[in-house]
């Protein structure tokens, strides 16, 4: 019996294949170079990441289509997500290699598992099948888990990479116990074919709704939604700093395309079925971002709380339903980024033997370095959501979107907890500007923390008074959905 | 032995994994057998729905399953023994360095 073979278009996985390439590469360079090649591994890392751009940049663009026999799917959604998991991939990585070297991480592994987590992260958003989804968050995973327990001889981080493997698994566990109940209610794992067979079925079956509530529960523990968020204030207070301010922004752009392709491709019948759910997630998300923030004396572990409200936002775009939601949720994303990256390469930044952790670090920052106090508030203003900041419209699209599908509760209710949220940032803004400064605050600021924070602050600021293109390409990014 | 029979045995091994990480007080590497349990049910559910559905992908996604099953188990000892250099013991209740 001839075996036919679906058909392979290896074009449309050229970045991912590239990156293969790479990190391939640097592994093999890293075990048998010496200590003089680190440098060089981090600037190989970085080209690549470039030359993955510039490969997905030529990519022909007649979307969508589909390869691997629909396994691989190649969209507007796809490209865009993909840009944004390279620049949440290639920022963090510029920064962080001062903090590496000054750490003794700097070894060739760091770059490899950072490369090899981005291809996890890339297989995802282009997952048309729950295989592919599921392989691309346990590569995307496991790497990460690898990355957070990297500063092997701190109790802190071993500690961190641990919890995180334990929720993590047990995650991919319950998402993967969903996925074998849809592929018996639906007999495949096909989002497009998943939906065609619940349109045609007479009734929805109960295993097929379980399935897919377990499915979203998977998602949302990656994503740190409440009330699966436990791990993410320790996780991010324990790994090194240079990871903190990777998985804060790499993994939830990888996370929610799933929700946009779970949701929207597989299980976009069944709205009335997860709505609901996700209401309920996005409140107690917000709940837990803005209050849980308030006590926190580690700037890390606040930062967790104020990505875990972020979360939250994000959550109510995805629940409207509406394309004006999910554009406010790419969006949202896209500017998440910036902020987020801009706010850790500060913590980076101020980091000095054991300073920089604690929020009463900063005292009086605002005397001694005008221009970080002035970025560092810039940030925590975007975060908070004050014009005429990204963060502001960002927020602004997802309370339009949320009030124009009627969920006039949730858009009160999310309004009030980002009120409270802007308790916590303005306490930093205080601190650094008000308090009397204890420490000489005598760094450096290098070359490419320079880089770094201009780009971050530059779109913070730009998109916060000019945000047509990017709303626009926001748009045009969710219009093949639905 | 119908579909119904591997489904609940199923759901019996997932329900127990998801306990044994939970109520386990003791040891990380019960937690590490509880993951694996939860991994093995998932492949039993696919397989029989494979089976009783004719239908091949079930199988495939198992053989999926296994591996990465495999990668897991080999990082989650990894860093369990980078852990217990730092901490000399894996008991679970003692993994509270970072308070959550």
């Amino acid at each position: 019996m001839a075996v036919q073979l679906p058909e392979m278009n290896l074009v449309l996985l050229s970045p991912e294949i590239l990156l293969s390439l790479v990190a391939m590469g640097l592994l093999l360079m890293s075990a048998w170079s010496g200590k003089e090649s680190r440098g060089l591994i981090g600037t190989m890392a970085l080209s690549g990441i470039v030359l993955a751009a510039v490969v997905l940049a030529g990519l022909s663009s007649a979307t969508p289509s589909a390869t691997m026999g629909g396994h691989f799917i190649d969209d507007r959604l796809a490209r865009a997500m993909k840009w944004l998991l390279l620049i949440a991939t290639a920022l963090p990585l510029l920064m962080s290699r001062e903090y590496l070297n000054q750490h003794g991480l700097d070894s060739g592994e760091y770059y490899v598992l950072t490369i090899t987590s981005l291809i996890g992260a890339m297989a995802m958003v282009s997952a048309g099948s729950f295989l592919l989804l599921y392989l691309g968050l346990e590569l995307m995973s496991l790497s990460i888990y690898v990355l957070a327990a990297y500063q092997r001889d701190q109790l802190q981080s071993t500690e961190a990479g641990l919890k995180y493997f334990i929720l993590g698994s047990l995650a991919s566990g319950i998402l993967l116990y969903g996925t074998s109940l849809v592929y018996g209610a639906t007999g495949t794992t096909l989002f497009t074919a998943v939906a065609n067979a619940i349109k045609t079925a007479e009734h929805v079956s109960p295993v097929l709704v379980l399935g897919a509530v377990l499915v979203i529960i998977g998602i949302s523990f990656k994503v740190a939604a409440a009330p699966f968020h436990m791990w993410a204030p320790d996780v991010y207070e324990g790994a090194p700093t240079s990871v903190t301010a990777f998985i804060a922004v790499m993994p939830k752009v990888a996370a929610f395309t799933a929700f946009f392709r779970v949701l929207l491709e597989a299980f976009s019948a069944l709205h009335v079925h997860w709505a609901p759910m996700l209401q309920l997630l996005a409140v107690l998300t917000l709940a837990v971002g803005s209050l849980g923030a308030i006590a926190q004396s580690n700037i890390k572990r606040l930062l967790a709380y104020s990505s875990i409200g972020h979360v939250g936002f994000l959550l109510i775009g995805l629940t409207t339903g509406s394309q004006l939601g999910h554009q406010s949720v790419v969006f949202y994303l896209a500017n998440y980024i910036f902020m987020s990256v801009g706010a850790f390469c500060l913590v980076l930044v101020l980091n000095r033997q054991g300073i920089g952790d604690q929020i009463s670090d900063y005292a009086g920052l605002a005397k001694k370095r005008p221009l970080l106090a002035f970025l560092m508030s810039m940030f925590m203003f975007s975060m908070a959501g004050i014009p005429p900041l990204a963060g502001f419209i960002a927020k602004l699209y997802v309370l339009m979107a949320a009030v124009k599908a009627g969920l006039l509760t949730l858009a009160v209710i999310s309004v009030i907890f980002a009120a409270i949220g802007a308790f916590y940032y303005l306490r930093i803004v205080k601190i650094i500007y008000f308090d009397v400064a204890e420490q000489p605050f005598d760094m450096e600021v290098s070359l490419s923390h320079q880089i770094v924070l201009a780009i971050s602050a530059l779109i913070v600021l730009v998109v916060g008074i000019f945000p047509g293109k990017l709303l626009d390409w926001s748009l045009a990014s969710v219009q093949s959905l639905l | 032995m119908s579909l119904h029979h591997f489904l609940i045995l199923g759901a019996i091994l997932f329900t127990t994994g998801v306990f044994g990480i939970f109520l386990n007080r003791r040891n990380v590497i019960i937690i590490l057998m509880s993951i694996e349990l939860i991994l093995l049910s998932v492949n039993i559910n696919f397989v029989a729905f494979s089976h009783y559905n004719n239908d091949v992908t079930g199988q495939i996604f198992t053989f999926f399953v296994l591996a990465v099953a495999a990668a897991e188990a080999a990082i989650g000892l990894a860093i369990l023994v980078a852990f217990f250099r730092n901490r000399a013991t894996i008991d679970v209740e003692r993994i509270d360095t970072l308070k959550g």
